[in-house]
């Protein structure tokens, strides 16, 4: 396959919540493509609808309130949201695996570590007990953990977050997935820890050929492991770079830019942090035509009315912004 | 290994550390299990069979619990009351030397004596044989009624929670009407219509505990399905069957026990209750009940000892019960954890 063939295509995706205040529009058109071997980052504050596209590509969408209510999720040319319940299974944890941002509270504290690692290789492989286990310990080993064939017997409250979240990812890999889907892997950890998790997550995309679909808030992260960045704004992808590296040299959307303006930098020395006035306006009511207008320092007459355009740029990037849209009305 | 001892405290043990500081607890789980080693020891303790004997030159072990081939020839079994080692033979009884159907018409309605510590009932059977035979009726109708109800609980309530919704509205009804009736006298029409056997008890009590736990389960479920782990599980694949009962369910099981070991205590009584009105154990099985039931009809003729003891043994029985119960609930109870 070659790699310009995306193994994961999310076009137009739509998921709302109905809730007592009104429709939530959590996700609302939402389109990319994810390439083996690649990772792409999916960028936003909270509360922008990273994790509910998230979820929504494995259907973990809580129903209700939940509902997919349009669009479409392929992979590998296989329709995920027609697919039955049985045949989502098969590709949940087997195709396309994912890793939550607590790792705390993602192990089931009644079961030592190891029960919850070969239950998922028995059940994808349908592997006997003394293989699972085998196989087990050598993906403990695999992502760094010590003594593995000691700490597969312990239970989750005696790791620390850093071990549980590698654990995490071997429960992820432990089927050889094509996609893995990462919540905010490292939110919730040390500093340090973060960078060895990262660390260890690219050096097994390199072995694997792993697609990684990164959700995150911290700019950092992206910089360090992404080849691809979406920003995602109230729903919507606002801008999309299919390089990371020049999405960091020129942020083209207001957005973006008030993003990483808002990184402490060694270089400005000691000035008051920048911010975007404002919040992220609640997915019951978002504001007419651009979604970012009322917060934007360059909010043109037409942002109120009518909601940007995709612009495409060089090589596949593309801005949904009027400041850089070719035909202004 | 050493460098585990502090971080290998499981749940358990906390609930251990915390429940032996409750006295009265502790003593309930001793009564209980002297209870239960009564129950089980019941052929050695009281029993017209010997546990060792020599006989016709010929020595058995624990022919009490072993049927052997020549002595049922012999018609032995039936007769082993009355037979008295001759020369050269030898027997070693139990302490009760009476089986609990042993029925010795001359000696009926004895108070306690030496030779039947608990006196005897109006077909001058023991009563000491009676209550240690009679406490495996009434665990044994406790532990398996209330096994029921755990379970039927388990399942509907993991249902109702999981799903929510539709689900959870119709098993929540279910849960009403079951409550609403009057528990005993459904139970009493129930055994009246089905067959009379110890079975039947138990499916009658046990169909009939099961709304609380039921609705125990559910609260800890509509928690649980929220929980990320929850949501890991499903993410890797895994059929909501294997979800709900072998990764939810585990966490649920605090509070069950809990209360499933009050439950246990209200079977018994309920057992007694049936059996003291007649439609309990059906005889000559020896039930607790069943002998407060004769006593019915011997009012007044000063027969206290058929009315004590076994009020004594269901009253201990039910308290200790209780008692694990109270201590349980609150070993488990973490605010109140010390």
């Amino acid at each position: 396959m070659s790699t310009n063939t995306p193994l994961l295509r999310v076009r137009d995706l739509r998921t709302q919540f109905h809730t007592d205040q009104g429709v939530a529009l959590a996700v609302d058109g939402v389109s990319f493509d994810l390439k083996a071997g690649k990772t792409l980052a999916l960028v936003g504050e909270s509360g922008c609808g990273k994790s509910v596209t998230a979820m929504s590509i494995l259907r973990l969408i809580p129903s209700p309130p939940g509902k997919i209510a349009g669009g479409t999720i392929e992979f590998e040319g296989r329709d995920l949201l027609g697919a039955s319940d049985q045949d989502l299974r098969k590709v949940r944890g087997n195709d396309i695996s994912m890793i939550f941002q607590e790792p705390m509270t993602s192990m089931n504290p009644v079961f030592r570590v190891g029960n919850q690692l070969t239950d998922v290789i028995r059940l994808h492989r349908g592997s006997s007990k003394a293989d699972a286990r085998r196989e087990a310990i050598a993906l403990l080993a695999q992502v760094g953990i010590p003594a593995p064939e000691e700490r597969i017997d312990d239970y989750p409250h005696q790791m620390s977050g850093g071990m549980l979240q590698r654990i995490m990812i071997a429960m992820a890999l432990s089927c050889q997935p094509k996609v893995l889907i990462a919540d905010e892997p490292t939110t919730a950890l040390d500093v340090t820890i973060q960078a060895q998790i990262l660390e260890l997550l690219k050096s097994l995309q390199v072995s694997k050929g792993l697609a990684i679909l990164l959700i995150t808030h911290d700019l950092g992260v992206v910089e360090e492991v992404s080849d691809e960045v979406a920003v995602m704004y109230a729903g919507k992808i606002i801008e999309y770079s299919a390089r990371t590296s020049s999405l960091l040299e020129t942020p083209r959307h207001p957005y973006t830019q008030g993003l990483y303006a808002s990184l402490p930098s060694m270089q400005r020395g000691r000035t008051r942090l920048h911010t975007i006035p404002g919040s992220v306006p609640a997915a019951t009511q978002f504001p007419s035509g651009c979604r970012f207008h009322p917060r934007c320092p360059h909010a043109l007459p037409v942002c109120k009315e009518t909601a940007p355009p995709w612009t495409p740029l060089e090589n596949g990037s593309g801005v949904a912004c009027w400041l850089h849209a070719e035909a202004k009305p | 290994m050493n460098k585990k001892t502090n971080t290998e405290q499981g749940y358990w043990r906390l609930v251990w550390r915390q429940f032996r500081r409750n006295r009265l607890s502790v003593v309930g789980l001793l009564i209980l299990g002297l209870l239960t080693l009564v129950a089980v020891a019941a052929p050695f303790l009281a029993n017209d069979v010997p546990v060792y004997m020599v006989k016709g030159g010929k020595s058995y072990w624990f022919p009490n619990v072993i049927s052997y081939q020549e002595l049922e020839a012999a018609n032995f079994y039936s007769t082993a009351m009355r037979w008295t080692p001759g020369e050269g033979e030898y027997a070693l009884r139990p302490p009760i030397p009476f089986s609990p159907r042993n029925q010795m018409l001359l000696d009926n309605k004895r108070g306690p004596s030496a030779k039947h510590w608990l006196g005897t009932d109006d077909r001058g059977r023991s009563v000491a044989a009676r209550i240690v035979w009679g406490s495996r009726i009434s665990l044994s109708v406790g532990f398996i009624a209330e096994g029921i109800s755990v379970l039927v609980g388990i399942f509907l309530g993991a249902l109702a929670g999981y799903y929510g919704g539709r689900t959870d509205a119709l098993i929540m009804r279910l849960i009403e009407v079951v409550m609403c009736f009057p528990a005993f006298f459904l139970i009493l029409a129930l055994v009246a219509l089905l067959p009379p056997s110890i079975f039947t008890v138990m499916f009658a009590l046990g169909l009939l505990g099961w709304p609380g736990i039921a609705r125990l389960v559910r609260g800890e479920f509509l928690k649980l399905r929220e929980s990320q782990f929850a949501l890991a599980a499903k993410a890797s694949g895994l059929g909501d069957a294997r979800i709900i009962f072998r990764h939810l369910a585990p966490n649920a099981m605090a509070p069950v026990l809990v209360s499933a070991t009050f439950g246990v205590a209200g079977a018994i009584l309920t057992e007694s209750a049936l059996s003291f009105l007649g439609f309990g154990v059906p005889p000559p099985t020896a039930s607790w009940g069943e002998l407060l039931s004769q006593s019915q009809h011997l009012v007044g003729s000063g027969i206290w000892w058929l009315v004590v003891f076994p009020g004594l043994a269901i009253f201990a029985t039910v308290t200790a019960f209780n008692l694990v119960g109270e201590g349980l609930r609150d070993a488990m109870d973490p605010r109140l954890r010390q």
